[in-house]
Parts: C-alpha cells; sequence; structure tokens
C-alpha cells in the first residue's frame, strides 16, 4: 500500500511526516540530525525508497546522507561533493559551503543524483548519492569565466532548481542565485545564459545577460517546454523553443506585487501554478505582504491570479516561505503544502481552497517535499 | 606510543560515542588522516577539501592554538579538537 510522506529540511534538522489517512492526519517522526541544517531531503521516485539529504552541523562541514528505510538508519556519502583545486594554483580554490539541492537523474538513468551547492557548484553522482563528482563543465569550464556576475546573497549564492528535461537526460536547465538561468544540451559539458526578458532591478544594465537573481525555476512534468520562474524581481513564464520570459507577475493584485521565493505546478495541468508572495518594497522585510500570509494561484498560465488564504492567518502573520518550502503532491486533486520560516507545516487537500495547519512548533523549515512510499 | 586526540560532540557520531582516542601521524595533517581512516568522514567534516580548517572548528596541540595541518606532532602529545562558536 501506498503512503503520503512529508520530506522536511529545517535549521535544526529533518522530520518526516506521514500521511495517517486521506492527507488529513499527519503524524511527525524526527527529529534526525538534531542540531544540523538540512537543506534538502528528496525522495528517489525510481525506486520509491532511498532519500538522500544534504546537511551541514552548525561547526562541521558539509556532507550528504542516504537512508533506504525512511531515516531509521542513515549511511554518509563515502565521497561527499567537493570541488577540485583551482586551476590556477595562486588562486582561492572554492570549497563547498552547503549543500542545497538534491535532483534524482533521469527516469532511465537509475542511481543518478545530481547536487546543487553553495558556493554555486554543480555536482554528479552515479551511485546512488554514495560518490560525488564535479560536472566539470559547469564548475571549471563555464562559470569562472562569469563568476564577475554572480553575486552576494545572504548565505552565500546557492544553485538549485537542477530541472532534468523527461524527454532527454542531457537537457537541463539550472538556476543560481544572482546569477541566472542557464542551460545545457550535452549533460553539462558546455551551458548558455537563458536569462532574456528577466529584470535585475539591482543592476545597472536594464537588460543584462547575467547575473539576474532566480529564486526557484520549475519545468512541468508533463509539457517539458513550459518553464516557470519566481525571481527576486517577479513572476515569470517561458514557453520553449522561445527565449524570452514574460513577466506573467504583472498580472499580480499590485498591493501584494509578484516577488516571492517559491513556485509550484500542478503534476498534470501546465497552465496552474502557485506562489507565495513576500514583501519586497523598500527595505525587503522578506514577510507575508501586510502580516497576510496568502497563496495566489493561476489556472491561465499566469494570465489571471486568484488569492487563496481560507484558514491561514488574516492579521499579524509575519512569516514566510523559502524556495524549497512549498511542493505539490501527485494526488487528484493536487494536494499543496508549504512550511513557514517560523516552523509551520500547512496543508491544503483540495487544491489551496482551504488550508490546515499540520505541525507547529517547528525550527525554521528550509524545504517540504511531498513524497509517496511502499508501506 | 601514539597521540591522544580528544574530540568534540559533535565528532561523536564519528568515533562511536568516544571522546578520547589514539592515533598516529607525525602532523596535525597525518593524525587527521590517520583518524579519517580509523573512522571514515570525520576529516572532511573538519578540514575542507584543499585543506583548509573549517571556519568554526579550533585545533589545539598540547594546549596551543594549531593553524596549519604541517604542525609537527610526537608520540604522546594531545591534539584537541574543538567545535568553536557556530552562531545560535
Amino acid at each position: 500500500m501506498d503512503q503520503s510522506i512529508l520530506l522536511v529540511g529545517t535549521r535544526k534538522g529533518a522530520f518526516i511526516l506521514h500521511d495517517d489517512g486521506g492527507r488529513k492526519d499527519w503524524r511527525v517522526s524526527g527529529p534526525h540530525f538534531l542540531g544540523s541544517a538540512v537543506h534538502h531531503m528528496v525522495l528517489d521516485r525510481r525506486d520509491g525508497k532511498t532519500l538522500l539529504l544534504g546537511t551541514r552541523p552548525g561547526h562541521l562541514g558539509p556532507t550528504v546522507f542516504r537512508s533506504s528505510d525512511l531515516g531509521a538508519h542513515w549511511q554518509e556519502a563515502a565521497k561527499p561533493p567537493a570541488f577540485a583545486p583551482a586551476a590556477d594554483p595562486a588562486a582561492a580554490a572554492a570549497s563547498v559551503d552547503i549543500v542545497f539541492w538534491l535532483t534524482p537523474g533521469h527516469a532511465d538513468d537509475a542511481g543518478v543524483w545530481y547536487a546543487g551547492t553553495v558556493p554555486p557548484g554543480l555536482f554528479r553522482s552515479a551511485d546512488g548519492g554514495n560518490t560525488w563528482q564535479e560536472v566539470a563543465g559547469l564548475n571549471s569550464g563555464y562559470l569562472p569565466g562569469i563568476q564577475q556576475y554572480i553575486g552576494a546573497v545572504p548565505g552565500g549564492p546557492p544553485l538549485h532548481s537542477i530541472c532534468i528535461d523527461p524527454r532527454d537526460a542531457a537537457h537541463m536547465y539550472i538556476a543560481i542565485s544572482s546569477g541566472g538561468v542557464f542551460e545545457t544540451g550535452d549533460a553539462g559539458e558546455t551551458w548558455r545564459p537563458l536569462n532574456r526578458g528577466v529584470a535585475a532591478t539591482f543592476m545597472p544594465d536594464p537588460a543584462p545577460e547575467l547575473g539576474h537573481d532566480p529564486h526557484r525555476v520549475a519545468q512541468h512534468p508533463l509539457a517539458p517546454d513550459r518553464l516557470y520562474q519566481q525571481n527576486h524581481c517577479g513572476i515569470y513564464r517561458l514557453d520553449r523553443p522561445g527565449e524570452t520570459w514574460q513577466r506573467i507577475g504583472a498580472a499580480m493584485p499590485a498591493e501584494v506585487g509578484d516577488i516571492g521565493f517559491p513556485v509550484v505546478l500542478h503534476p498534470r495541468d501546465p497552465d496552474t501554478l502557485w506562489v507565495f508572495p513576500m514583501d519586497g518594497t523598500e527595505n525587503w522585510p522578506r514577510t507575508s505582504p501586510d502580516g497576510r500570509p496568502a497563496v495566489y494561484c493561476s489556472r491561465d498560465g499566469g494570465e489571471s491570479w486568484a488569492r487563496q488564504d481560507d484558514g491561514l492567518p488574516r492579521e499579524q502573520a509575519w512569516w514566510t516561505v523559502k524556495r524549497q518550502a512549498f511542493c505539490v503532491d501527485s494526488g487528484d486533486p493536487a494536494g499543496l503544502y508549504f512550511g513557514t520560516t517560523s516552523g509551520q507545516l500547512w496543508a491544503s487537500a483540495d487544491e489551496g481552497a482551504t488550508w490546515r495547519r499540520i505541525a507547529e512548533h517547528l525550527p525554521e523549515i528550509f524545504a517540504v517535499e511531498a513524497a509517496t512510499v511502499s508501506s | 606510543m601514539s597521540v591522544r586526540v580528544v574530540v568534540p560532540g559533535q565528532l561523536y557520531s564519528y568515533t562511536g560515542g568516544q571522546s578520547k582516542l589514539d592515533a598516529d601521524g607525525g602532523t596535525l595533517g597525518e593524525v587527521l588522516d590517520d583518524l579519517d581512516r580509523r573512522h571514515p568522514g570525520l576529516r572532511f567534516r573538519v578540514v575542507d577539501e584543499h585543506g583548509a580548517i573549517r571556519p568554526h572548528v579550533r585545533f589545539y596541540i598540547n594546549r596551543a592554538a594549531a593553524t596549519s595541518l604541517a604542525l609537527p606532532l610526537a608520540p604522546g602529545d594531545e591534539l584537541l579538537i574543538v567545535g568553536a562558536l557556530s552562531g545560535g
């Protein structure tokens, strides 16, 4: 029998929520790695049982752990992601600070995983996450040439949103905060920027080729030419082979704006997506606008948006939702889940129409992933 | 006689809960290599991929701060590893 679970990474460890039936009652287990930041915990959808998480204790270096029994036992990667020495011995070599993002490889590539790090780096494992190698075409090939465009963001710029084309394992998109969106067609040997049409109001050039700040990029699994992006400067859509992003966030209410971190796509309908706006005005509080958190949903590819806040606090709620902390399951209707910076988990079993708090008092939530396992 | 190593709680998951260990090596780097052989993964948690001591880790040899992996140790010396001040 299949069981729905939620994989929750927090500033102080990882937790797993188990569906006790009907996506209504959720049981919290954990913590795992108490005291260590867990930026991402992901199930291998190809085998339905292997978990990978990226963790960094406050004092020690970053690493990856694996479990094949839902966290009853964990095994550390024998060779975690790590950068090679710089080609120029005089140059300062980057060292991995955070394993920020984990993505299973293509459905046909059993055992292949990708990891994105802070500072920006892309790593690949071919053995289920036990040993990791650099994607040299990016880390030591492409990125050094554009290093001057990669800015400083709090906590360091992460490489995230690793999207693998379900039609072609060699075709991938990645995003680098304060760097931009990039595409490869040859499994990472060569890369090109894909940022046309995206605003970068924090740069002197109004239309730069590089240096944008994507917060989250998502590719629709059934319509892989449809991409959405929640950027530091708005919500965008791109239909490939087009090259120019369209700012669909322009249709958001002006008093709410279109700044935020996550963007979540419906598992079947490429025109349905959800965002979680935050206050990006003046000094960028990065809280719910006006202290009134809400999800916004579009059913028409971003032409129009509807507020979804039934069940959420109506005032004095100043949390927000980070880029990995909002997700969707594969149910029908789709279930939505988000975790807050104040340690609450909220769920909707009706595609955002109503919301229920299913956990509270957790540490600051970094990531939430919905998954299905065989129990 | 080996080097006597005292490790912090942050590393107990690698040492099976032991706080005091013995290790061999003529330098700090060699002692860490030996610790990693006995407790795989430990070295990378305290030293990065380029041999730099991680920002919130401190080493003391016979109570004197050690900031280079090339510093020598002799049998009977004490190596103290401390997880220091990483924030709230």
